[in-house]
C-alpha cells in the first residue's frame, strides 16, 4: 500500500521522461511558454483561417463567374499545369473552376441540410432532457431505430421516397443527421439539471426561466455550436455520396459528387486528374470543417477555454 | 448449479434479443410504409414506367384496384404486414424475380467482400492502434494518427476511385470492374479470377473501416498504460510489450470488438458506394438500382435486410463479451 502511494506520487509517471519537464532557461522552453500563453490567440487565428478558407470556397462562383467554364476544344484533357492547376476536362473546361463551382454548391446544400438537422436535434434533445418520462423514452427509441439502419441505406430510402433531386438530398440529409446531436444535448440537459449549482438555484427560489438562461444556456450553446460545425462535414460527404450514386442532385448541376461520377467514365483513359483533384479539394474542405469545429470547441468549452 | 444459471441467462438473453428484434422490425415496417405512402411517387406510374402512353386511365385504375390502392392506409398496411410475415416480400421490378431471391443472390456476392474487408480492417486497425498507443507521441504515432484522421474525413467513394486509378489503370494489376472477367459465364469463373476481382473492392472497403478502430484502440491503450496496475508492472520491471501482452490486450479487445461489430452498419453503407465504383454486382449495387429505377419492393426488402444485418452484428458483439471478459454474463447480470 505504501509502495503504491509512493509510486503514484512520484513526479515522473511515465518512464520515457516527463512531457512537462523541469523549467530550463533554454530558448526552446521560452518558445514553449510563449506558445502556451498564446494558445487562445492561436485558436482564434485557426478559426479565422478556417472560416475564411471555407467562406472563400462558398462565394468563389460569384467572383469567378462563368469564365473558364466554356468549351475550349483546343485545350481538351490537359494534365495539371500552371495555367490549369487541376487540368482540363474532355470539353476543355478548367477543372479548378468547375471544382470550385461544384464544391460551393455542395457546401451550400450540406450547410442548409445540416442546419435543419441541428434544429431538429436541438429541439428533440431539449424535449427529451427536460420533459423526461415517456417523451424521453419515445425520442430515445426513435434515435435507436435510426441507428439500426445503415446510414446510407436510410439516406437512399428517404431521398427516393420524397422524389429525389436537390430537395430529396436536403430532406434526406436533414432527417438523418440529428440523432447524435440530440443525444449530446439530452445528456447535457440531464447532467445540468442534476448539477449542484442548479439544484441550489432551485432551492433559492429562482424561476425556471432564470435558471435556464443563466445556468443552462451557457453550457448548451457551445455544445450546439460545435455539434453544428461537426455536422457539416458529415452532411457534405453524404450529399456528395448521394449525388455520386445518382440519387442526389441532378446531373446537370455541377455538384462535386456529379463531377466525381463523371470522372468515372474517363478513368480508364488515364485522365487521373479528373477524379483526383476535385476529391482532394473536397477532402481539404471537410478537414477544414473538422479543424474549425475542434478549435471552436476548445475556445468555447468552459473546461478548456481557460487554458 | 453454474450450468443452470448460465442456461437461464442465455434464455433471458435470447428472449430479450428476439423481443427487441421484433419491435425494431415493426418500427422499420411502419416507418418505411408511412414514408413511401406519403411520397409523391405514384406506384402505378412507377410500375408502368415508359409505357404510360399506351395504358388507358381505366386500366390504370384497374391496376390500382388490383393492388388495393383504393383501400385506407391502415388496411393496406395490415395486408402488407401479413404478406411480409408469410415471407412474401414481393417481386423485384428490375430483376423480375422474387425479392428474397434477389437479396439472397446479391448478398452472397457482397458477403465475401464484406467479410474480407471486415477482418482486414479489424486486424489492421487493432495493430495500428496498439502501435500508436504504445509509442504515444513518437513520429510513428503521429503518422498513424494523421493517416487515421485523414481517412476518417475522406469520402468513401473517392478512396475507392483512387485505388482504381492507381491499381487498375496505372499499374494494371487489378481488374477495372465487375465480379468476373468479361465474356466468361458465371459458372466458369475460377476461384483465382473471383478473388482477383474481389480483392480491390474489399481493400477499399477495409481502408475506410480502419480509422475508427485505430483511434479508439489507441486511446484505450493509452488509458490502460496510465493505470495503476500498469504502473505496478513497470515497477516490477516488466517490459512495454509484455505489459501490453498481459495487461493491455484483453482490456483493449472488448471495446475493439464492440466497435468492429457496430461498424457493420458503416460497412454496409460503404459497400453501396464501393460496389458502385467497382461495378461489383452485390447488394449495394442492387440498392442503388432499386432506388434509381423505382423498384419499391426490392428497396423495402433491402431496408429490412440491412436492419437485420446490423442487428445481427450487435447481437454477435453481445455474445462475444462473456468470452473475452468472464465478469460479464449473458442475460445482463454482471458478477464481480
Amino acid at each position: 500500500m505504501i509502495l503504491m502511494t509512493l509510486i503514484a506520487n512520484a513526479p515522473n509517471r511515465s518512464p520515457k521522461g516527463s512531457p512537462n519537464g523541469s523549467p530550463k532557461s533554454s530558448p526552446k522552453s521560452s518558445l514553449k511558454a510563449w506558445r502556451q500563453n498564446n494558445r487562445r490567440q492561436q485558436t482564434i487565428t485557426a478559426i479565422a483561417i478556417g472560416s475564411i478558407f471555407l467562406l472563400g470556397i462558398i462565394v468563389s462562383p460569384w467572383f469567378l463567374g462563368e469564365s473558364g467554364l466554356t468549351t475550349v476544344l483546343t485545350d481538351r484533357n490537359q494534365p495539371p499545369s500552371w495555367a490549369h492547376l487541376f487540368g482540363t476536362d474532355w470539353l476543355g473546361r478548367d477543372m479548378l473552376r468547375r471544382s470550385l463551382h461544384g464544391l460551393s454548391l455542395s457546401l451550400r446544400v450540406g450547410l442548409l441540410a445540416a442546419s435543419i438537422s441541428a434544429v431538429i436535434g436541438t429541439g428533440l434533445g431539449l424535449a427529451a432532457g427536460t420533459f423526461g418520462g415517456w417523451v424521453d423514452a419515445v425520442i430515445i427509441w426513435i434515435v435507436d431505430v435510426f441507428f439500426s439502419l445503415p446510414h446510407l441505406v436510410l439516406l437512399i430510402l428517404i431521398a427516393f421516397a420524397v422524389g429525389g433531386g436537390t430537395q430529396g438530398v436536403i430532406i434526406a440529409v436533414a432527417l438523418t443527421h440529428w440523432t447524435s446531436l440530440a443525444r449530446v444535448i439530452r445528456a447535457e440537459v440531464l447532467q445540468l439539471s442534476n448539477a449542484d449549482y442548479v439544484q441550489l438555484s432551485r432551492h433559492l427560489g429562482k424561476p425556471s426561466l432564470w435558471i435556464a438562461r443563466h445556468h443552462m444556456v451557457p453550457h448548451i450553446v457551445p455544445q450546439l455550436l460545435v455539434g453544428l460545425i461537426l455536422l457539416f462535414p458529415h452532411a457534405i460527404l453524404h450529399e456528395a455520396a448521394l449525388s455520386f450514386v445518382g440519387i442526389g442532385l441532378s446531373p446537370h448541376l455541377p455538384a462535386i459528387g456529379i463531377i466525381l461520377a463523371e470522372s468515372m467514365r474517363h478513368l480508364s483513359t488515364g485522365y487521373w486528374w479528373l477524379g483526383v483533384m476535385p476529391g482532394v479539394l473536397l477532402l481539404i474542405s471537410v478537414k477544414a470543417f473538422d479543424w474549425l469545429g475542434e478549435n471552436v470547441r476548445s475556445l468555447l468549452d468552459p473546461k478548456t477555454s481557460q487554458e | 448449479m453454474r450450468i443452470k444459471a448460465l442456461l437461464i441467462g442465455a434464455t433471458i438473453f435470447a428472449a430479450q434479443k428476439l423481443l427487441r428484434l421484433g419491435l425494431l422490425l415493426i418500427a422499420v415496417a411502419v416507418f418505411t410504409f408511412v414514408l413511401l405512402s406519403l411520397s409523391p411517387i405514384d406506384p402505378v406510374k412507377a410500375y408502368i414506367g415508359a409505357d404510360m402512353m399506351q395504358i388507358s386511365p381505366e386500366q390504370q385504375a384497374l391496376i390500382a384496384e388490383r393492388w388495393g390502392l383504393d383501400q385506407p392506409i391502415w388496411s393496406r398496411f395490415l395486408d402488407w404486414l401479413g404478406q411480409l410475415l408469410q415471407g412474401n416480400m414481393g417481386t423485384s421490378l428490375v430483376f423480375n424475380q422474387p425479392v428474397s431471391q434477389v437479396i439472397a443472390l446479391r448478398f452472397q456476392a457482397s458477403l465475401q467482400m464484406l467479410a474480407i474487408a471486415w477482418f482486414l480492417s479489424g486486424l489492421l486497425g487493432l495493430g495500428l492502434g496498439i502501435i500508436a498507443g504504445a509509442l504515444q507521441g513518437r513520429w510513428i504515432d503521429r503518422l498513424i494518427r494523421l493517416y487515421a484522421y485523414t481517412l476518417a474525413s475522406s469520402p468513401t467513394f473517392w478512396v475507392a476511385l483512387l485505388l482504381l486509378i492507381v491499381f487498375a489503370v496505372s499499374f494494371k494489376v487489378a481488374p477495372i470492374c465487375c465480379a468476373a472477367p468479361p465474356g466468361v459465364l458465371s459458372g466458369n469463373v475460377t476461384f483465382w479470377q473471383h478473388l482477383h476481382h474481389l480483392l480491390l473492392p474489399a481493400v477499399a472497403l477495409s481502408i475506410i473501416g480502419i480509422a475508427n478502430i485505430t483511434l479508439h484502440t489507441r486511446q484505450k491503450l493509452i488509458d490502460v498504460l496510465h493505470s495503476d496496475y500498469v504502473l505496478f508492472a513497470q515497477a516490477q520491471g516488466e517490459s512495454l510489450w509484455n505489459i501490453i501482452r498481459y495487461h493491455g490486450f484483453r482490456n483493449i479487445l472488448l471495446p475493439a470488438i464492440t466497435l468492429q461489430f457496430a461498424s457493420l452498419s458503416e460497412l454496409f453503407g460503404g459497400s453501396v458506394l464501393v460496389e458502385q465504383v467497382f461495378a461489383y454486382p452485390g447488394l449495394g449495387e442492387a440498392t442503388v438500382q432499386a432506388a434509381l429505377r423505382s423498384d419499391i419492393p426490392l428497396l423495402v426488402g433491402i431496408v429490412f435486410f440491412s436492419a437485420l444485418f446490423v442487428y445481427t452484428g450487435n447481437t454477435l458483439a453481445d455474445l462475444a463479451y462473456p468470452l473475452i471478459d468472464p465478469r460479464i454474463q449473458l442475460g445482463g447480470q454482471r458478477s464481480l
